[in-house]
């Protein structure tokens, strides 16, 4: 018998199971689909992470010039790269210890890339101060959220650490909340409304906490994953009403900030709204929000970098927070690298700055298109429904299943958008993931898809989808 | 009374009364007498594991020692013209140069319009576009499986196989990780449950590398010491394991046992059979073995050879190779390459439970994936240039010279530390970093108490602000009662290196006169 019989089970107690059994499943067709096994469809279109690169779409140029030049510096000698590339790549190396990518960095991060991350913040946000040394650069957005919930969540606690938690939200804030030993309290977004953030929800949420755990914070995520909604200012002030008045520490998820598709939407930070609100809650709110180099139209998730601010946190508090990352020793540096060109990119004028501009918007227009068709075709299919995708990298369509489908469903031991969601994959190639996974209103069911991908993707996805469902639902009827 | 008049007396009246009777939220007079609202994150409401957690290779004394170059460059006069950081291992970062086949391939994966450019050899452009057909929509900026990418953990296992003369290697057991670090404490956090004396206990080297003591702080699992022995050229006495598992049976329960090979920070290569009483210790007392061998290609002394822990126990035989659980960490960091900043890493995973091979699986996912640029680097380190290929002599050349460099500064920093009355440096037989033995006066210990400083810290400080050189203490990493160490590392060139012992020498002699 083995040594690890016995897990923390904190660890067993984390759920995951719906995607790794689909992911099983999509590498056994692609399987078939290599060996020539006739289907109806030649690739699967795989929209199940929010990951623009793999369906298709291209890595900014500038940002990659300069990745390279960094990584092999002889190209600073070479014409195929332009002057401004070479010369932000000069500019990071020398400060490189050693003048090199290989070396460790400092633990929050190169140190004047911190301070040009600040100075980003502060223009973001309308003239708000921000404080560098308030500033940590991360290997991704969940490393940080996991950071910060380890000094929130007290595992020994009795009753346990709660912190409120989106529903729908997406999965990994709460695996980590689990796997530390603390609760995670799901607040419902308002799926007629736009999937709005209503704050008697949260009251409600609180209240239901009562002689079940201790909330210590509430998190959101804005713009939401996988629900598109970008919260208004008022709605903003709202969240810090009630956390300054229930006492609780704000975390906001806004990896999403730079994907805003809806018309007169405008993504508008919680830190810019603090700041606005002034004393006492400018002065008191604790408030960690987080942004990544994965979201934002670099889409640079296997680059693996991110960065938190924090707001208001005790000084005594800050320096266990950053032992806690030292520990980590520090970001990956071509992580760090793009980060700098994220915050800081071409100017008017630059030679880079045209390109950079044409392929920046070219993904911002495709995901404005996409989210238009999405909304477009999913509502018009009877027994789907969808939300406008205002912001954010996914759709979070409504599957109103017949009760014939959710039988079948609930015959095979699965969850009924989980069925139907293994169906999309086995007979049309497109890889979804279902809402079970999320937490949503009980019987209600969803689909989720990444909509950063390529126009003509979109478009084929679409198609699919509008087929698959029809033969579906008549099924089923 | 006029209407003005009694909303003053209303307010005054109102703000004698004490904050809770108003109904609002407990409100603390600071120091400078400004009304402040208590935080929800204090000292007090934090995790209280968290507050355990200290990392000296990044702690108080390199956080001085960036301010002391701050002022530096900020014109202040100081006795030394540059702060030395020789506390972290970070070849590079001491001017050690990356193999350029290397970042050939990772520059042709960065940006791929490069595949045209004639200045880079086939080899790596074929490599690259190998590289990149493996990763999601031929681009390093797309995740990767959470286990890491498929053709690199099988690229792995070849490499394991062959290290190891062969013995077999799953890629199923391969897990590709952010540095060795995330796999560590990852296999930490699987394993720690239980409470009281059911507490998980895991045993550690002292000295270790505090990595280790960091997590298992964190994680609120006991920490089980097993003393090195210095006489002995830090070698390990199974005799010791034994002790320090007995006395830890009384107050946890002991689950695993970690070891790093070659020693961080103390250099020692063990012995095969040295290896070989650990896997039957663990074998016997039922621990899961945890085999850090980040150090493996740093091996330099003259009759000292690396032996993986996978190889010697499945040399063992049946007996042991079927039973022993057992997870060993590598890493892109150390060994030749010193690529620090990319974070690669891997854990190979033998013998363990299926059932908890996927919960392992599932709390790596969380992080989502291992970097990918990582991945890459970790893929042409297992895979290196082969004869005949066009990049090979140069490789081998820059590896050789990068190796034969460090085991020459290891022999070095022996020498001059042993010139030295008071310092006593074991030879260094592999790794990065010398640990020697420092003689400091009672006077000094007396100062350094009063201040509120341990000795061995007190003393690395004032070598810090005396001269410019960053060191860690010895207690940042464990030592035997009442000795004291210093971890410096042997990455500096060679004549920086020289340059630097004789500093230290004339440090120490002068330290030692003054508290004499």
């Amino acid at each position: 018998m083995s040594v690890l019989q016995k897990i923390n089970p904190d660890v067993k107690l984390m759920k995951q199971l719906e995607y790794a059994f689909m992911a099983k499943l999509a590498i056994h067709i692609k399987e078939q689909l290599r060996k020539g096994v006739k289907k109806p469809y030649k690739t699967i279109i795989d929209v199940s992470f929010g990951d623009p690169h793999k369906a298709g779409v291209k890595p900014l140029t500038f940002a990659r010039q300069v990745i390279a030049a960094c990584t092999y510096p002889k190209l600073m000698n070479s014409d195929k790269l332009p002057l401004d590339a070479k010369q932000r790549a000069q500019w990071l190396l020398d400060r490189c210890p050693g003048q090199s990518v290989g070396s460790y960095t400092a633990t929050a991060g190169i140190p004047e890339t911190v301070h040009k991350i600040s100075a980003f913040i502060t223009r973001r946000d309308g003239g708000a101060p921000s404080d560098p040394k308030n500033i940590f650069i991360t290997a991704g957005s969940q490393w940080a959220l996991m950071n910060i919930l380890n000094v929130l969540v007290n595992k020994q606690a009795s009753p346990r650490t709660g912190v409120l938690t989106p529903a729908p939200g997406h999965d990994k804030a709460v695996l980590s909340i689990v796997g530390m030993g603390g609760e995670t309290i799901p607040y419902y977004l308002t799926e007629e409304q736009g999937w709005a953030l209503q704050v008697e929800e949260l009251q409600r949420a609180l209240d239901s906490a009562q002689g079940v755990c201790k909330p210590v914070a509430l998190y959101v995520i804005n713009p939401g994953n996988p629900a598109g909604h970008v919260q208004s200012r008022k709605s903003i002030q709202e969240v810090i009403r009630f956390v300054s008045e229930k006492r609780l520490f704000l975390l906001a998820d806004e990896v999403y900030q730079d994907c805003v598709q809806g018309e007169n939407t405008e993504f508008v930070s919680y830190k810019r709204v603090l700041n606005e609100m002034g004393p006492p809650f400018s002065e008191t709110v604790e408030l960690a929000s987080f942004h990544s180099v994965s979201k934002s139209v670099m889409g640079e998730c296997g680059l693996r970098c991110g960065y938190v601010e924090l707001v208001n946190v005790d000084p005594a508090v800050m320096k266990h927070i950053f032992t806690l990352f030292s520990k980590g020793s520090c970001s990956p540096v071509l992580g760090q690298i793009a980060l700098d060109v994220m915050i800081n990119p071409p100017q008017p004028g630059d030679p880079s700055y045209t390109l950079y501009n044409q392929e920046t918007q070219h993904i911002r227009d495709m995901l404005i298109q996409n989210a238009k068709r999405v909304y477009e075709v999913v509502n018009s299919l009877p027994g789907l429904s969808c939300q406008p995708v205002d912001g954010g990298a996914f759709a979070f369509p409504r599957v109103f299943l017949p009760p014939k489908a959710i039988k079948k469903a609930k015959d095979l031991g699965m969850e009924p958008d989980t069925f139907y969601s293994v169906r999309l994959l086995e007979e049309a190639g497109v890889f979804v993931r279902p809402g079970c996974g999320y937490k949503q209103k009980k019987d209600t069911y969803h689909i989720r898809f990444c909509i950063m991908t390529p126009r003509d993707m979109m478009d084929e996805l679409l198609g699919r989808l509008t087929s698959f469902h029809r033969k579906f639902m008549m099924d089923f009827a | 009374m006029n209407h003005g008049t009694a909303l003053l007396w209303k307010r005054r009246a109102l703000s004698s009364l004490s904050a809770t009777r108003r109904g609002l939220p407990k409100e603390k007079m600071t120091e400078n007498g400004v009304m402040s609202r208590a935080k929800v994150l204090t000292i007090d409401t934090m995790n209280p594991t968290v507050k355990k957690v200290e990392y000296a290779v990044r702690g108080p004394i390199v956080q001085r020692a960036v301010e002391l170059e701050r002022e530096l460059s900020e014109g202040m006069k100081k006795p030394f013209a540059e702060v030395i950081r020789a506390n972290i291992g970070d070849a590079h970062a001491m001017g050690q140069q990356p193999i350029t086949f290397f970042r050939q391939v990772l520059a042709l994966c960065s940006y791929p319009e490069l595949l045209s450019d004639n200045t880079f050899p086939e080899d790596a452009k074929s490599r690259a576009c190998r590289i990149l057909q493996s990763c999601g929509g031929n681009s390093l900026g797309a995740y990767s499986a959470s286990q890491g990418i498929d053709s690199v953990r099988h690229d792995v296992a070849r490499y394991i196989e062959r290290r190891d003369g062969g013995v077999p290697c799953d890629p199923d057991d391969i897990y590709l990780t952010t540095g060795a670090s995330d796999g560590i404490v990852t296999m930490l956090k699987l394993l720690v449950c239980g409470e009281g004396a059911g507490r998980t206990g895991v045993m550690i080297s002292i000295p270790q590398y505090p990595l280790y003591s960091a997590a298992l702080a964190e994680l609120g699992a006991v920490q089980i010491n097993y003393y090195l022995n210095e006489e002995k050229c830090w070698s390990l006495d199974i005799s010791e394991l034994q002790r320090a598992l007995d006395e830890a049976r009384r107050y946890c329960n002991p689950r695993a046992l970690c070891i790093i090979n070659p020693g961080n920070p103390t250099g020692q290569v063990q012995s095969r059979e040295c290896i070989e009483d650990v896997i039957r210790f663990a074998a016997k007392e039922r621990l899961f073995l945890m085999a850090d061998e980040v150090y493996q290609d740093n091996v330099y002394a003259d009759g000292c050879q690396f032996h993986s822990f996978k190889k010697v126990l499945f040399e063992m035989g049946p007996e042991y190779s079927e039973t022993v659980e057992l997870a060993s960490f590598h890493s892109t960091s150390k060994c030749y390459m010193g690529e620090c900043g990319f974070r690669g890493g891997y854990m190979e995973i033998i013998n363990m439970d299926e059932e908890v091979k996927a919960q392992l699986t599932k709390l790596l996912s969380v992080r989502l994936c291992p970097p990918v640029p990582g991945q890459a680097l970790m893929d042409l380190v297992v895979n290196p240039p082969r004869p005949g290929e066009p990049s090979y002599d140069s490789f081998i050349k820059e590896r050789t010279a990068t190796l034969s460099a460090l085991a020459e500064k290891a022999k070095l920093t022996e020498q001059v530390l042993n010139t030295v009355q008071g310092i006593s440096c074991n030879p260094v037989q592999g790794a990065m970093y010398s640990f020697p033995r420092i003689t400091i006066p009672d006077k000094a210990i007396n100062e350094a108490t009063d201040q509120g400083q341990l000795p061995d810290m007190f003393y690395c400080m004032k070598m810090l602000e005396e001269t410019g050189i960053c060191l860690v203490p010895g207690s940042g990493f464990g030592q035997k009662d009442g000795t004291y160490h210093f971890r410096m590392t042997i990455l500096p060139p060679r004549d920086k290196l020289k340059i630097l012992l004789n500093k230290v020498k004339e440090f120490h002699q002068k330290f030692t006169q003054q508290y004499s």
